[in-house]
């Protein structure tokens, strides 16, 4: 069966329409990023978009201020210490549940879950404020990392609880056979099983609390002790001109930790759902 | 039985009763849960019931107020909703949800799923794109956006030839409703290539061939398999949206309100203005509000595993 003239003719309309559509799409998608790419190798960063001369003195000029690489290295441990806590805490909690009966456990989880997707840190901030200047948690790397380990646990001990379950149990029962004890038992079978679920609880605990803003935003008062999203955000509000040379050198720095993980992710699992999420 | 012939297997064999291989026993068991129990229980569960008590409190951030908090009853619920500014922002925060998330989010994602079902290089370049406007750190898209709309020297205002035009200051509620179609769109994306996925091709083939064009295939084909998809993403998108802080970074809720949505609105209400008892009461509306999405969509997925336990 041959095309009429007009059905070609239509074919080639849409796909001129296809393709018109796409590229808008693209340049919507990357213009903001635009900035990010160019601005820190700028001799003169302005706010548009251009190369006149490259440079990496930008990055000098970051290495110089005294907030710059301490929020980084704030991140950094506010990150690290909410990872291992959210995975120590929920990886036992997840092979308690999974292996010892108590009644009503998973009513208990749902309900847990369902918790931590509605009390939000937007939608609680005013009793989180409230509760850690009542422990005196106030400009504390530890208040701030026990917050974000309370929302994170529900979903982490569901993830990982998923990977316990799906573990044999033979192992367990020959290893307790030959005398192992419960906790020998958890750390030498249990633990190096469900590895990947421990990997991928890390990986998103690090990703959300490394990029968040009202928390630390929020529980921190002094300015020693910020992460970088809330001195990024002090670079561009506090009076005066921003510096442009230093916000652009310190988003780029800021952003290739997580860059790095998505392509690590994406090259390694791929970056995508197989079949939609919680099926 | 090895229990006659072995008193020490006997002793810590697994028990087939409890299904515990490990030999944990409930003692120990409770005690290895306890600590994530605990750190939930403080800092997830208690502020929500703690905001019930705030709510009627006078609490303020500092001053007398502050350390001799007295019950108000529920005056601050009576203020809260007879406050204009309260029902303005309540109505900023349903646009912002509805036309960035519902509308904009949600048919964006479809769109660019169901165009590069099967394009090669170019749909990797853009999923690409859209990934990396999700997974940036706020701060950093916030203020690549601020950069992009500046007044003097931003992009937007070079391409569009339009120098002057301060774009947050003039229509800051468009500004972040496209914001957050740019920065959230990828979720709704990745959610429907996978499950357009499922939908079967030799269905979409027959319809071709019957001469469906390609809304008719949308409508009669597509939509049909997706449709749990949809409300799940929907209900997702909004709750998240609804919760999302980070427009305070590009306008701080401003000029005068203008795109003062009810995060921001319980933020300067607080924490800036340090009536935290008045706070509290527009955080327990806030809490309500994402129960009744999260109810809705724990119903939907208990009815989609029933479904799939009949088939």
């Amino acid at each position: 069966m041959k095309d009429s003239p007009r059905s070609q003719a239509g074919a080639v309309v849409a796909k001129i329409g296809r393709y018109t559509f796409l590229s808008v799409l693209l340049g919507f998608f990357a213009l903001p990023m635009l900035w990010l790419a160019s601005a820190p190798f700028n001799a003169h960063p302005t706010l548009d978009v251009s190369i006149s001369s490259f440079t990496l003195h930008n990055f000098s000029v970051l290495l110089k201020d005294p907030y710059a690489l301490p929020s980084l290295w704030n991140s950094l441990l506010l990150a690290g210490g909410t990872a291992l806590l959210t995975v120590g805490f929920s990886a036992a909690a997840a092979y308690a549940l999974s292996r010892v009966r108590v009644p009503g456990r998973d009513g208990i989880l749902y309900t847990l879950l369902l918790l931590s997707s509605i009390v939000t840190g937007t939608a609680a901030m005013v009793p989180l404020f409230q509760l850690a200047s009542k422990l005196h948690l106030i400009d504390s790397r530890l208040g701030v990392i026990l917050v974000f380990t309370g929302g994170l646990i529900p979903a982490a001990i569901f993830i990982l609880k998923d990977f316990t379950d799906n573990t044999p149990k033979s192992y367990e029962e020959s290893a307790r056979v030959f005398g192992a004890s419960p906790f020998q038992i958890m750390r030498h079978i249990v633990l190096p099983m469900i590895r990947p679920g421990l990997a991928t609880v890390t990986v998103w605990a690090v990703v959300n609390v490394w990029s968040s803003f009202l928390i630390p935003y929020i529980l921190v008062r002094n300015p020693d002790k910020y992460p970088a999203s809330v001195v990024l955000y002090t670079f561009y509000t506090e009076g005066g001109q921003p510096n442009l040379a230093l916000i652009s050198a310190f988003s780029l720095l800021y952003s290739i930790p997580v860059i790095l993980l998505y392509l690590f992710v994406s090259h390694r699992y791929g970056f995508r759902f197989h079949g939609g999420i919680k099926r | 039985m090895a229990r006659a012939t072995s008193p020490r297997a006997a002793d810590a064999g697994p028990d087939p009763a409890t299904g515990d291989p490990a030999g944990l026993g409930r003692a120990r068991a409770a005690a290895i849960a306890a600590p994530a129990l605990l750190v939930v229980a403080a800092f997830l569960v208690f502020p929500a019931l703690w905001t019930l008590y705030l709510g009627t409190t006078n609490y303020r951030l500092t001053g007398f107020a502050a350390r001799h908090p007295r019950s108000v009853g529920l005056r601050n619920y009576t203020n809260v909703v007879q406050d204009p500014g309260f029902h303005h922002s309540l109505w900023l925060t349903f646009e912002y949800v509805v036309l960035s998330a519902v509308v904009g989010q949600a048919v964006l994602g479809f769109a660019i799923a169901w165009m590069l079902r099967d394009a090669g290089r170019l749909k990797r370049l853009l999923e690409a794109l859209v990934l990396l406007a999700w997974i940036l750190p706020s701060s950093v898209v916030a203020f690549l956006w601020v950069a992009m709309l500046d007044r003097d020297s931003g992009t937007l205002n070079a391409l569009l030839h339009t120098p002057g035009t301060a774009w947050a200051i003039e229509h800051p509620m468009a500004v972040i409703i496209v914001f957050n179609i740019w920065r959230g769109t990828a979720f709704s994306m990745l959610l429907y290539s996978a499950a357009l996925t499922g939908v079967p091709p030799s269905q979409l083939a027959t319809a071709r061939m019957f001469g469906a064009n390609s809304w008719q295939q949308l409508r009669d084909v597509v939509f049909p398999h997706i449709r749990g998809h949809i409300l799940t993403n929907l209900l997702l998108i909004s709750l998240w949206t609804f919760n999302d802080f980070t427009p305070y970074q590009i306008t701080a809720g401003g000029p005068n309100g203008k795109s003062e949505i009810l995060p921001v609105y319980i933020y300067q209400t607080a924490l800036f203005d340090g009536q935290m008892g008045l706070g509290a009461a527009i955080s327990l509306l806030m809490l309500v509000i994402n129960l009744l999405v999260a109810l809705v969509y724990l119903r939907l997925l208990r009815e989609r595993r029933l479904e799939r336990v009949a088939v």
